[in-house]
């Protein structure tokens, strides 16, 4: 059957390039022909080719959507890999319960989220996915299926963890959740001048609030430079009534980019100007402060057809300030850049993945409307300088770093690629390591 | 509570709407094939909800199996309060114009066993004087088509059969709800292109479970198949036997 499936970005595109098998029974050995490579396939929400195999074959997960066992006293969850965190929370929720880390969608599949070892806005705190993660299950090409945790199989879960979806399919995981006392964040958001600012309201909150993330202003340029939002919470009791959930969806993909520099300046000065901007007391319902996207269903089609690079980098202390300030810099020269650009400081801690991305330091994320070749020099020109601080771009993100950029980024690769199952393959992985397919 | 009994419960629907039984408690009886996706299908449904969920592997060719299936149904859940019909295949309708032998067997499937099932469990509906039977059937039993007759004669028997099931039993109390599913997009129809007339099988379960509820004889879902069906059974045959559809 011909492939549907893109990424995120909604490019590089290759409709019908790859045959796609649906995996609803995750006892049964994997599908496929000889001498045609496979990738799993989430929901489709990282935003480059990580999920895409031209080529190949994608085995599309999402009829893995299964509960296995859910221990209510523990806060422990079994469940099939294609199962979505938006799932997960609309069961343990109730039962006073929370995915320990979630990233900015929880439209991810629970695979998807071990794959490419997610973090979230407490990140300083909690660390990435797999640090929650019990055990799972790894069923490979040659019919075998091995028990992954920090005690059995563990290099395979180090490899798993953050491994793309290239070491074979993940069928089951265990995971640990953590208390909330209900849908509710408090906390608080304020305006900050420069990125300077961001640095110390970001240390000053680190301690004391679970979820700390910044909006940044990437078309502010000279004295306005790194302005922002930053906004901080914590789970909080409140007897409030569960907002109504208000989806809408973006219908239509528009022939041109809506976002281009005019609609972005004005976004941006509007943006940071609200008066929501700045309140001292601020009560979110967890869906707006975590995944405040999601109220938008098909939000990626407003870059239209061409589609739309992300870039995600962290860049490590002590040159995080000063080269953060130059790629800000240089994007809001370009005059591109996204409604949403995030910026936050990673916590300490180091995941065990061999190819996880969070590492300490300062992570900015933005899009960039796809304008060919001046978007690809922009985005190289901002590799070189996370290249030259010794920083890393987030593969799940990613649709073009070279393949010397991330090599560097990723110096276990070679260690991980023994441990890539012999029948999978992604587009990514080709074009980040030269090999074929 | 009620207690359901859920025949072909691995297929897509049936497994879309035991989840909306589990959400409101019910307790379920999952009858299939495998044992392990019956198993695993059991445990999710437990952890939505489900106050009780005993699996039974049988093959639905063999009909003499159904007495003992039932009975077991009965003493698991302790009485049985309605049953969702949903078994079946998609005829390759190629296969069933070369063979009579796969044609037969798809009949076996999708129809014969069903009404057989509906029988039995007619009679014991009508003699607790209540229940409901809920049948998926399909649009493709409305009329047949030259792309999927083999397919749509069997369901058009089960249209046919519930509706004189449902006349016998209403008036004892029990309600028989003939569903016409659309095109699911369901592991049966893997090899399908989908396109905008596709439904997930999460609305059809939703659809399902009020009709079941509310004992609605027939059903289209979603609902946008009635009139196009309409429209299909009211063009003269002088026509549609020059369509190809």
């Amino acid at each position: 059957m011909p492939s549907q499936a893109t990424s995120w970005g909604r490019w590089p595109r290759h409709e019908n390039e790859s045959a796609t098998y649906d995996i609803n029974n995750r006892f049964a050995s994997l599908p496929g022909k000889a001498g045609v490579s496979m990738l799993p396939y989430g929901n489709g929400r990282s935003y480059g080719d990580v999920c895409l195999n031209r080529g190949g074959a994608l085995l599309r997960t999402r009829g893995l959507d299964r509960f296995i066992r859910f221990d209510r006293a523990a806060g422990t969850l079994e469940c099939e890999a294609g199962v979505l965190i938006s799932d997960i929370v609309d069961l343990v929720l109730p039962e006073g319960w929370f995915p320990p880390v979630s990233p900015g969608t929880a439209f991810v599949t629970v695979g998807g989220a071990i794959a490419n070892d997610v973090h979230g806005k407490n990140h300083h705190r909690a660390g990435c996915f797999s640090g929650h993660l019990l055990e799972f299950d790894l069923r490979r090409s040659d019919g075998t299926a091995l028990r992954c945790s920090t005690q059995e199989n563990r290099d395979w879960f180090e490899a798993t963890v953050g491994g793309l979806g290239l070491t074979g399919l993940i069928g089951r995981a265990k995971l640990q959740l953590r208390r909330v006392p209900g849908p509710w964040v408090r906390g608080d958001s304020r305006r900050f001048g420069s990125l300077g600012e961001f640095f110390s309201l970001s240390k000053e909150s680190d301690r004391d609030y679970e979820y700390t993330v910044a909006w940044i202003d990437c078309v502010a340029s000279g004295a306005a430079l790194g302005r922002g939002v930053f906004m901080r919470g914590n789970h909080a009791p409140n007897d409030s009534p569960e907002p109504r959930r208000a989806v809408l969806r973006m219908p239509l993909t528009p022939p041109v980019s809506l976002v281009n520099g005019l609609s972005l300046a004005l976004f941006n000065q509007f943006y940071f100007h609200r008066g929501s901007a700045s309140q001292p007391e601020a009560l979110w319902h967890y869906r707006t402060f975590l995944y405040p996207l999601d109220r938008v269903l098909d939000w990626n089609r407003i870059y239209g057809p061409r589609g739309f690079f992300q870039y995600q980098c962290v860049v490590p202390e002590p040159a995080a300030e000063a080269s953060m300030g130059e790629i800000l810099r240089r994007i809001s020269r370009s005059g591109v850049g996204s409604f949403l650009a995030v910026l936050k400081n990673f916590g300490p801690g180091a995941s065990l993945g061999m190819l996880s991305f969070a590492r300490p330091g300062t992570t900015l994320a933005l899009d960039f409307p796809n304008r060919g070749a001046a978007t690809l020099k922009l985005l190289e020109s901002l590799d070189e300088i996370t290249r030259s601080v010794g920083g890393a771009v987030y593969p799940a993100k990613d649709a073009r770093m070279s393949a010397a950029s991330f090599q560097q980024y990723f110096p276990a690769w070679q260690r991980f690629s023994k441990f890539v199952d012999p029948k999978f393959s992604s587009s990514f992985w080709r074009r980040v390591t030269g090999s074929t397919p | 509570m009620r207690r359901m009994l859920i025949v072909g419960a691995t297929s897509a629907i049936a497994e879309a709407t035991a989840r909306e039984f589990a959400k409101k408690g019910d307790a379920l009886y999952l009858v299939g094939r495998s044992q392990e996706r019956l198993q695993a299908i059991a445990d999710d449904l437990r952890v939505r909800g489900a106050s009780l969920v005993s699996v039974c592997r049988i093959d639905l060719r063999e009909i003499s199996a159904y007495e003992g299936m039932l009975d077991g149904a009965s003493e698991a859940l302790g009485g049985l309060d309605g049953a969702l019909i949903a078994h079946g295949t998609l005829s390759d309708q190629r296969a069933c114009e070369l063979s009579v032998e796969t044609l037969l067997d798809e009949f076996q499937v999708n129809a014969i066993s069903v009404m057989a099932m509906c029988t039995l469990l007619g009679n014991r509906f009508a003699a607790q004087k209540r229940g409901v039977i809920a049948v998926i059937s399909s649009v493709a039993g409305d009329r047949g088509r030259r792309s999927n007759y083999a397919y749509g004669s069997a369901k058009a028997a089960v249209t046919a059969f519930t509706s004189g099931l449902r006349q016998r039993l209403n008036p004892l109390g029990v309600s028989v709800v003939t569903i016409k599913p659309g095109f699911v997009d369901t592991p049966m129809t893997a090899a399908f292109k989908k396109g905008i007339l596709w439904a997930k099988p999460g609305a059809v379960a939703k659809d399902i479970v009020a009709a079941m509820i509310a004992g609605t004889p027939v059903i289209y879902t979603p609902g946008f198949w009635r009139p196009i069906m309409w429209i299909i059974r009211s063009i003269p045959e002088f026509v549609f036997r020059r369509l190809s559809l």
